[in-house]
C-alpha cells in the first residue's frame, strides 16, 4: 500500500506542576493511502495527544513535541513553519473533535462557519462559499439544509452539529481525516448514522482516516489496522481481523473480554458479572519502572519490573510489547 | 418550547433587558438625551429654527446664510409684517449670549432656569452643554475599549510572557490615581474637548484590558477555538472573528458604566478649570461659576448639579439592567 503518514519515534511531554510527564512515549505508525487506522485505549493512554501532534495543535507551553518525524506525503510535519503547517490543516489533514455543539462556534450560524473553510483557504467570495456550504450540508445528509444552514449551533442536535463538523472537516476534501473520538458524545443510534456516514464519505472522497477511540465496537466496524496504547506507549499493532481473533497482548485480551457483547458470547448462556482488568492505570507522572502494565498483568514475571520489554513483530505484520508473548 | 429554544443570544438579552422596567425607562431617557444633545440648535438658541422673509424661507439655526451674517434675528423678528414670520426655539438664548442687564436673575418666565453672572441662560447653556457631555463620554469609553479590546485580547490568547509583561503593564496603569493622571496630561496638551477624550480614554482602558483577557483566556481553551485552529484559520481571524465577538458581552456592561465615569470625570475637570476652555458650555462649567454664588443663586448649582447625577444615575442602571440581562444564571428566558 502506498504511504500517506508516517509517524517515527513520536515522543510529546507535558509540564505540570506535579512534573514533567511524558504523554507519548514513542509512538510509531504509518497509515497508507485509503487507509483506516484506528488508535484505541483508555483516557489518558495518549491517543488524542498523538493525534493533535500531527496537526501540531499541542499548546505550546506547557507541551512539547521533543522526539520525532511525522511525515505527510514526504514532507516533515514537525519542521514546517508556522505559514506551512496552517496550510496543511483543514486542506489536507482535518480533524474532527468529541465534543460536537461546542466544536462550533456558538454565535455564529452553521452554515457560515463551513463558509468560512472556503473563505479562509480558497479565497473565495460569500456568495460562493455559501453555495459550496450549502453542498457540503446536502453531502452529509442533513435535512433541508437552507433552512439549517441559517441556524446556530445550539438550536441543533449534537448528531446535527457532528454532521456539521464532518462538512467541516471535508468542505476541502482533505488527504486524511483525523477523528478524535466522534461518536463519543452521542447517543447510540445517532454513533452508528455518524460512524457510517463518515465511513461512506471517506469511500466516496478516496480519502485515509486515523479514527481515535475507546470503543472496540466502533473499531471493529470501522478500521482496518489498529493501533493499542496504554500510557502512551504502543502496546499492541495489527490489522484489526487479527486482533480480534487472536489478541497476544494481556492487556488486548483483557479490553476483549471487558467488552460486554464478547464477553457474554465466550460465556455463552452464564450469567456473569462483567470482566474487568484489575487495578488502574498508573499515574503517568509515577510510572513504574519496567512494563506500565505490570500491575494488573496476569502474566506478570520479575523481568517484567525490571526493563521495559520491545515492541516486537510476535507474528507477521502483528506487533506486541511483551516478554510474555512467544513468537509465532 | 422550541420558538423559545430558537431565540439567538442577542435576542435573548433583549427579550430579558425589556422585562427590566426600571432599565427600560432609564434606556429611554439616554435615548431622549441624546435627542436633545443632536438638536440642540433647534431647542435653544437666538437664531429662529424657521423664517420666512421676503416671500423665502431660511432655517438659520441649521444653516448659515451670507445675507444673515450679521443680522440680529431677534430685531429682525420683531420688526417682521405678515406673511412673514419667525419661529424661534423654545429657549430663545444661545449658550454665549451675554446680557449684562439681567446678570444673575434667578428663575423666571424669560429664563426658566435663571441666569449666570454674565446674564447667559443656564438652560441654554445646559442643553448645550449635554453636547458635551455625552460626546465625552460616548468618545472617552469608544477609545479605551479599543485599547482594551486589543491588548486584553493580545494578552489572553497569546499568553505567555506577553501576558505577562502586559498583566504588569495594566497593574502599573491601575497604580496611578486616575484623576491625577488626567490632570497631568491635560496639563501638557492644549485645553480642548478632544484632548479631554483622549486624556480619558488613554488612562481607562485597564479594566476593559483585564475583562477581555479573562474572558480569552477562557475561551482560547474551548472546544471551538481548537476545531478552527484545526481547520487552518490565521490567528487574527481566530481573535477578532471567533472569540471576540464571545468575549464582548461583560466588556457591554463596563463601557456602559465606563461612559456615566467619564461624564462625571468631564464635569469634575470642568469645575476644576481644566475643563472644555470657554466660552463653551458645559455642566461642570456652570457648577464651578456657581461656587462664587453659592450664597443665592442656587439655581446655578442645583440644575446642572442634578442634570450630571440624573445622567450618571440612568448609565448605571442601563449597565445594571444589561448586566443582569447577559447573566448566565438568569436563564428563565
Amino acid at each position: 500500500m502506498e504511504q500517506l503518514l508516517k509517524v517515527e519515534e513520536l515522543k510529546v511531554g507535558f509540564q505540570t506542576e506535579g512534573g514533567f510527564l511524558c504523554a507519548v512515549d514513542g509512538v510509531s505508525f504509518e497509515v497508507g493511502k485509503k487507509e483506516r487506522f484506528g488508535i484505541i485505549g483508555e483516557s489518558g493512554c495518549g491517543k488524542s495527544v498523538t493525534a493533535l501532534s500531527i496537526l501540531r495543535l499541542i499548546q505550546e507551553p506547557p507541551g512539547k513535541i521533543f522526539h520525532g518525524k511525522i511525515f505527510f506525503d514526504g514532507k516533515n510535519l514537525l519542521e514546517l513553519d508556522k505559514e506551512g503547517i496552517r496550510k496543511i490543516r483543514g486542506k489536507r489533514i482535518s480533524m474532527i473533535f468529541q465534543e460536537p455543539v461546542a466544536s462550533l462556534n456558538p454565535v455564529f450560524t452553521v452554515g457560515s462557519q463551513i463558509a468560512e473553510v472556503y473563505r479562509v483557504h480558497e479565497k473565495l467570495s460569500r456568495h460562493e462559499a455559501w453555495e459550496r456550504a450549502l453542498e457540503m450540508i446536502k453531502l452529509v445528509r442533513i435535512p433541508d439544509p437552507k433552512q439549517r444552514a441559517k441556524e446556530y449551533p445550539h438550536q441543533l442536535s449534537g448528531g446535527m452539529c457532528q454532521r456539521i463538523m464532518i462538512a467541516m472537516a471535508l468542505a476541502l476534501k482533505p488527504e486524511l481525516l483525523i477523528a478524535d473520538e466522534p461518536t463519543t458524545a452521542l447517543d447510540v443510534t445517532i454513533q452508528a448514522q455518524i460512524l457510517e456516514l463518515i465511513n461512506d464519505l471517506i469511500d466516496r472522497l478516496g480519502m485515509s482516516m486515523i479514527l481515535i477511540t475507546h470503543d472496540l465496537g466502533v473499531i471493529a466496524e470501522t478500521v482496518e489496522r489498529v493501533m493499542v496504547m496504554y500510557t502512551g506507549l504502543t502496546m499492541e499493532l495489527a490489522a484489526t481481523e487479527e486482533i480480534f481473533d487472536r489478541p497476544l497482548h494481556p492487556y488486548t485480551k483483557g479490553l476483549m473480554e471487558a467488552m460486554p457483547g464478547r464477553g457474554l458470547e465466550t460465556r455463552a448462556g452464564r450469567k456473569q458479572k462483567l470482566y474487568t482488568i484489575p487495578g488502574l492505570v498508573p499515574s503517568p507522572l509515577d510510572l513504574p519502572p519496567g512494563c506500565p502494565f505490570q500491575e494488573r498483568c496476569p502474566l506478570v514475571k520479575p523481568h517484567c519490573r525490571a526493563a521495559m520489554p520491545p515492541l516486537e513483530e510476535k507474528a507477521p505484520n502483528h506487533w506486541v510489547r511483551c516478554f510474555e508473548v512467544k513468537k509465532t | 418550547m422550541s420558538e423559545l429554544k430558537s431565540l439567538s443570544f442577542s435576542r435573548m438579552v433583549a427579550r430579558r433587558f425589556k422585562k427590566d422596567r426600571i432599565a427600560l425607562i432609564c434606556f429611554f431617557m439616554i435615548l431622549a438625551l441624546f435627542l436633545i444633545a443632536i438638536f440642540a440648535p433647534l431647542l435653544a438658541g437666538n437664531k429662529p429654527v424657521l423664517l420666512r422673509y421676503q416671500d423665502k424661507m431660511y432655517f438659520p439655526a441649521v444653516f448659515k446664510y451670507r445675507q444673515f451674517v450679521s443680522t440680529d434675528f431677534k430685531q429682525l423678528a420683531a420688526g417682521l409684517k405678515p406673511p412673514d414670520y419667525a419661529l424661534l426655539p423654545p429657549v430663545p438664548y444661545s449658550p454665549t449670549e451675554y446680557n449684562l442687564l439681567a446678570v444673575l436673575s434667578p428663575p423666571s418666565h424669560e429664563h426658566w432656569l435663571g441666569t449666570d453672572d454674565r446674564g447667559r441662560d443656564v438652560l441654554a447653556r445646559m442643553v448645550w452643554g449635554s453636547r458635551v457631555s455625552l460626546s465625552v463620554g460616548f468618545v472617552a469609553v469608544g477609545i479605551y475599549v479599543l485599547i482594551g479590546i486589543i491588548l486584553g485580547a493580545l494578552a489572553g490568547y497569546y499568553a505567555g510572557w506577553l501576558d505577562v509583561s502586559l498583566s504588569r503593564l495594566i497593574e502599573i496603569m491601575i497604580c496611578f490615581p486616575t484623576f491625577f493622571l488626567i490632570i497631568t496630561i491635560i496639563a501638557f496638551l492644549p485645553p480642548s474637548i478632544y484632548n479631554i477624550m483622549i486624556a480619558i480614554g488613554l488612562t481607562g482602558w485597564t479594566g476593559v484590558a483585564r475583562l477581555i483577557r479573562g474572558e480569552f483566556l477562557k475561551i482560547r481553551q474551548s472546544a471551538y477555538v481548537e476545531a478552527e485552529k484545526a481547520l487552518g484559520a490565521k490567528d487574527l481571524r481566530i481573535i477578532f472573528r471567533h472569540i471576540l465577538p464571545n468575549a464582548l458581552a461583560p466588556t457591554l456592561v463596563v463601557a456602559t458604566f465606563g461612559v456615566a465615569d467619564a461624564i462625571l470625570i468631564e464635569s469634575a475637570l470642568s469645575f476644576l478649570g481644566f475643563g472644555v476652555p470657554p466660552p463653551t458650555a458645559s455642566w461642570g462649567d456652570i457648577l464651578s461659576q456657581s461656587r462664587s454664588y453659592i450664597d443665592f443663586a442656587w439655581w446655578l448649582a442645583s440644575f446642572p448639579g442634578a442634570a450630571i447625577f440624573i445622567t450618571v444615575t440612568i448609565y448605571n442602571l442601563v449597565g445594571e439592567g444589561i448586566r443582569d440581562a447577559i447573566d448566565p444564571r438568569l436563564k428563565e428566558i
